[in-house]
Parts: C-alpha cells; structure tokens; sequence
C-alpha cells in the first residue's frame, strides 16, 4: 500500500497544490516506508482512519485530489480524518514527518451512484430514421465523483401508442450509452434511464418528416386564383408542423407567380394573381405536387 | 527685417485684392449661397430647352422645393395633387425612399421636337442600404415660353378600410431556467443545409452564391460565410452573405444567397470553404408576401431584368420589402443571384412593382428562377 513519495511529488505537482509539493519535495531525500496502516477500502464520503506505530509527536500530512491537510499527531495512536476530507475520490498521500518524513499512498473509490448526468441528442428527431437518437449516461455520487465501477443502466423509451421499449447497458469507464431508430409516429419520445432508485428523464420531440404526396386544388375567385393544399402530411401519414413552407407557382407562359404559404392546421392557402390560363402546381422541401390547370374563364 | 516689412505688405495687399474680386465674381456668377433663390448652379428660371427645364425640375426635386416643382409639372388628372406628387418624391409609410435622398442626377434628350421632347434621367439615391439607381423617362410639353414635366403617373389606389384577419404561426423561445439539471434543456439549433453552390467570376470580382434549406421543424436564423483559400492554402478573403440572403428561414423554406469578393479573381482561388450557421430564433410566419406576375424581360435600356409584382397577402405594412432571386440554367444550376431594394412600401393587401437585373452575359443561360421576399417592418424593429 506504501506509495513512492518520489510518485506523490509528482501527483502533487500536477494537481496544482503547490504548497504540498512543496512539503513533498523537501522531504524527498529524506523518505523512508512509513510507519503507516492504511485502510484497504475507503469510500468518498466516509470516515478514514490511518494506524501509525513509533512515539513522540509528529506532523500528518494529507494531500487529495481537491484538498490537503496539516495536523499535528502522537505516533502509536489512530489519525482520524473525517468524512469531509475525503469526498473527492481518488489518491491520496498520507505524508508523517518526525525528524524523518514517511509516506503512503491510498485510493479512495466514489461512494454509491446518487444522480445520473442524462444527455440525448437530438432534442427533435424525424420519424423513420434509422440510429438517429443517441443517449449517454454517467452515474455520479454525492459528491459529484463519476462512479468508474462497472454498473448496469436501463435504458426505457416510451413514445405514445407504442410499447415501453427497455434495454440494459453497463457501463464502461463510467458511461453508458445508447442509439437507436426513431419510429414511425410523430409526438414526444420520453426516455428514462435509471439506476437503482436514481433516475433521469428526457423528451425528444420525434416530429415529421419530409411531405409526402402534396396535393392540391384550386379556383378563381374574384381576387384571384385560389389555391390550397390537401392536408400535408409525411411518407407515413404524420401531418406536417404548422409554419413548414409549400410554395404555390401559377404559370402563365412566361408569366410565373409564386407564393411561399405556411402551413396552418396541416393545409396551406394562397392566393395567386395570374391571368388567363395557369397552370398551378406546388412544392414544399423535396417534394413535388400535381399540377393544376385553371382556365382564364372561370 | 527692413527688406521683409514691404514684402510681407505687398503679400496682405494682393490678398485682400484677390478675395474682394473672388467674392465679386461669386456673387455674379452666382456660385455663393442660395439666397437670392436665382443663384443656384445649373437652375435658370428661363427653362427654354427641355435639358433646362429636366434639370430645373429636379434641383427643385433635390432641394425639396415642392412649390416651384410642381408649378413646373403639368397633370394629366385632377387626382394628381401636390400632396401625391410630394409622395411620390419623398416616399410615405415608412419605405426606403422616406429614408433616401435624391444625390445627383444626370438627364439625356432621347428625342425633342417643337412642341414635346422625351429625356432620359438617371436619378442617383443615397438610402441606408447603400446608393440606389433609378432610371426614368420624362414627358415634356412646351407650353406658351417654357417647358412642363408631363405628369401622367397614376395616383396609388388608396387601401380601403379594412378588417384583415391575422391567424399566421409564430415560434416563441423559452430559455430554461438556470436551476434546472444539467443536460434537461438542450434544444438543438436548426438543421439548415447549403443545396448549392457555384462560384464565378463577375465585373466586380468573384461571387459565390447558391441556395440553402431549411430541413428543420422550426425556424431558423441563418447566415453563410465563405472562405476563399488559394493553391498554398492560405485565405485570400472571407466574406459573408450579409443582406443578401433571407435570414429567417421557416421549416422547409429555401433561400438564395450571394457572398461578393471584390477584386478577386477566382484564377487565383483553389478552394472555396463554406460554412452556414443556424440559430434558433423567434419568428412569425406573418406576412406572406406574393411574387406576381414575374417575367424576364429587356428594359428601356435593353437591360436583362426579372420583374415583377409584389402581393401583401397580410394585414401588416411591410416597410421596405427586398427581393431576392436566384437564376438557373437548363440543368437546374444556380448561375446567378440578384437582388434589389422595393423603394416604395407595401402597404396590406397591395402591390407594388419590382425589378432585379441580370447580368447581360448570363442573361441567355437563364432558363428559371425564383424569388424570396426579405421583409423589413418598422413595427418589428
């Protein structure tokens, strides 16, 4: 368990604790093993108690990932460092000096998980896609420590009308993930992921995708050329949101007329000022309507 | 210091001489101040040519002096007043021409008779979009000693009072609030993509320009940038599309955009680097603006243009409408984007004419085109 105080200057260092590297490169030509019994176990968040042997008083150094320590000891007794001093996981260096210094290195692991950090891309996702949605989930403790232990994450995706969809996923290196399609209707996905009694939830909005099958009819009125689309929905029958663009051309020979129209409550209107004889079709993203041919007369 | 005294008293002596005289001359030729009102450069109260009385009429125009210009018009209807006539020149309803100034002008006799003459004027506009050209054809009648500007434009019919109903969508954002756990409120920007992209080399140097989508539900706030990178890798210019795109782009809606690089040549670029950004923005789908009735066609100066109508479909007056069109080839390539500045607004319900110009070199490959309307309301702003 002894851990080479050259390796602790070092860890020191590059962690930013400059007076403790400081301490610790003093003390570098004079470390000998230490006189001191360390915990096989030790857990973010809970008390540690480190056994020293010898007598006479001493001075106890204790440098971590986040914090470091002084206090001065009677070797022979237990040093107790609270709970407190060790809620950020990682090593640690147990540093007693008595006319000669000693040291020795532990690991403190990250208690249990007690939030989950969820991340779902994207936020809106369009129906049929294959592998378009992707989570990612790292299970943390209450001291915000990523718990690197392997652990098993579900994952739940409900879309409404459909059958809650599970599936478990360990964790490697502290993450979890998954992908997968998104389905066929429109509406919210809601995502779970849960870990014991912990649990995250997101939404992804699966909305719909490119129209289908644009159709339209039209008229003449008095102010013009009437036009308006049969409700526009996707490939698989989702109704488009409401603004999404179809654009009405009305040609006249080499007159043409346009109109870019949203969509509102799935049809979109316009009307057109073209004379004579027009033929009228429509667009919207890549998608094509029939075209409509509309006399002068009427 | 003796020797100097006389010289330095010479020196003064010939000062006050040269400024009498130059101020003698002024006043002659009528070059110093406005006062006198006969004494402006160029005007002469006698507009016995058709040059005089053109070129009268619109220092009047310019110096706004509505009373002497329009005594100097002659109407072809009683609904012609001055208050129209003062519109027409200043602009109303908070478009581009209230914002404009008339710069300078040049007038050209097309044809001149006894009794009627046709001119030619090139009117020069300085607006807050930059210098806008105009170009007109003056009518002019000799009536008793002098020359009359022919005033035949029909008067704007007047919108009725009206009752329009506004149902359009409008996308708010909500920005989530801090407290809330992390990763629980990530909306993602809009997905936009560029459909096309072509770079050529025009008078002013190289333009690359193109269209882009949005593939999105929502609507988007875009903007194109373009690099130009040369055979060593370097950047020569970056540039972005500035007004020339429509930067609100609603779900499915295409855009054309043109990004200019003046004085580059593109046998000198190896690369083009682009790159459309996309954020997420409020909108309203409100107003709907029709193209009507577009055609391609020569103008009066046997220019190529695309003109045509514009159709407020809404209740809102649009102040400054801006068209933008993009002109393909037979194979559906974009070979040219133009686009121009609606000098008069648009009120509801109404139309109001436009007109883009299309290079005269390309204007033979151009088999389509299509047309955006950039809106600007001062309502909105």
């Amino acid at each position: 368990m002894s851990w080479s105080i050259n390796t602790a200057c070092k860890t020191l260092s590059t962690r930013g604790i400059p007076v403790a590297a400081f301490l610790c490169s003093a003390m570098l030509g004079i470390a000998q093993d230490a006189p001191l019994r360390l915990p096989s176990h030790a857990f973010a968040g809970q008390p540690v108690s480190i056994a020293t042997s010898g007598s006479g008083s001493a001075t106890f150094y204790l440098s971590g990932p986040s914090s470091s320590m002084k206090r001065d000891i009677q070797l022979g007794q237990n040093i107790d460092i609270t709970a407190k001093d060790v809620q950020s996981a990682g090593r640690y260096v147990a540093i007693i000096c008595s006319g000669e210094c000693s040291s020795a290195g532990f690991f403190v692991a990250p208690a249990e998980p007690a939030s989950l950090a969820f991340l779902v891309h994207p936020s809106r996702a369009p129906v049929g896609l294959n592998d378009v949605i992707s989570g990612v989930a790292f299970p943390f403790d209450q001291f915000h420590n990523l718990v690197l232990t392997p652990t098993m994450i579900q994952f739940q995706l409900a879309a409404k009308g459909t059958t809650p969809n599970s599936r478990a996923v360990e964790t490697h290196s502290g993450v979890a993930w998954f992908r997968t399609n998104s389905g066929k209707s429109a509406g919210p996905l809601q995502i779970t992921v849960s870990l014991s009694d912990v649990n995250a939830r997101r939404v992804v909005q699966q909305v719909a995708s490119d129209p289908c099958n644009l159709r339209i009819k039209g008229q003449r009125t008095v102010k013009g050329i009437q036009v308006e689309t049969e409700p526009v929905r996707d490939c698989s029958g989702n109704p488009v949101p409401d603004g999404t663009i179809v654009t009405f051309t009305a040609k006249n020979g080499d007159d043409v007329s346009f109109v870019d129209a949203p969509v509102k409550q799935d049809v979109a209107r316009a009307t057109l000022l073209a004379k004579g004889a027009v033929v009228v079709s429509a667009a919207s993203g890549v998608a094509t309507g029939n075209e409509l041919r509309i006399g002068g007369k009427e | 210091m003796k020797r100097a005294l006389p010289i330095v008293i010479v020196i003064l002596a010939v000062t006050v001489v040269l400024i009498f005289l130059g101020l003698s001359t002024g006043r002659s030729a009528g070059t110093v101040g406005v006062a006198a009102g006969t004494a402006l450069p160029g005007f002469s109260t006698n507009a016995s040519t058709p040059e005089q009385a053109a070129n009268n009429f619109l220092l009047d125009v310019q110096r706004r002096n509505w009373d002497r210009a329009f005594s100097n018009v002659e109407r072809t209807s009683d609904s012609l007043n001055e208050e129209t006539f003062i519109q027409e020149w200043v602009g109303s309803n908070g478009g581009l021409r209230s914002f404009s100034s008339l710069e300078r002008f040049e007038t050209r006799p097309l044809h001149a008779t006894d009794s009627e003459a046709q001119m030619r004027v090139r009117l020069h506009w300085s607006t807050p979009v930059g210098p806008v050209e105009d170009v007109r054809d003056f009518r002019l009648a000799h009536r008793g000693d002098a020359w009359k500007i022919i005033w035949d434009d029909a008067p704007k019919p007047n919108v009725p009072a009206q009752i329009v109903p506004v149902n359009y969508l409008r996308w708010d954002l909500v920005t989530g609030t801090a407290g809330e756990e992390w990763g629980s409120h990530n909306v993602d920007a809009p997905n936009v993509r560029i459909v096309s992209m072509n770079a050529v080399d025009s008078a002013e140097g190289a333009v690359v320009m193109g269209e882009v989508v949005n593939e999105d539900t929502i609507p988007a706030f875009v903007n194109v940038n373009a690099t130009l990178v040369n055979g060593s890798g370097s950047t020569i210019d970056d540039e972005s599309s500035f007004d020339k795109i429509l930067h609100v782009l609603l779900p499915k809606q295409v855009t054309p955009y043109r990004i200019d690089f003046p004085q580059v040549s593109l046998s000198k670029v190896k690369n083009v680097r682009m790159d459309v950004k996309a954020t997420l923005v409020p909108a309203s789908s409100d107003p709907v603006i029709g193209v009507m009735n577009q055609k391609l066609d020569k103008d009066a100066q046997g220019h190529s243009v695309l003109h045509g109508e514009l159709l407020n479909e809404s209740g809102q007056t649009v102040n400054i409408p801006h068209v933008i069109a993009s002109f393909y080839d037979n194979n559906g390539k974009v070979v040219w984007v133009a686009d121009g500045y609606v000098e008069h607004a648009l009120l509801p319900q109404a139309t109001e004419s436009f007109a883009v110009e299309i290079p005269q070199s390309l204007a033979g490959k151009v088999q389509n085109f299509h047309v955006v309307v950039n809106q600007y309301s001062l309502q909105n702003s």
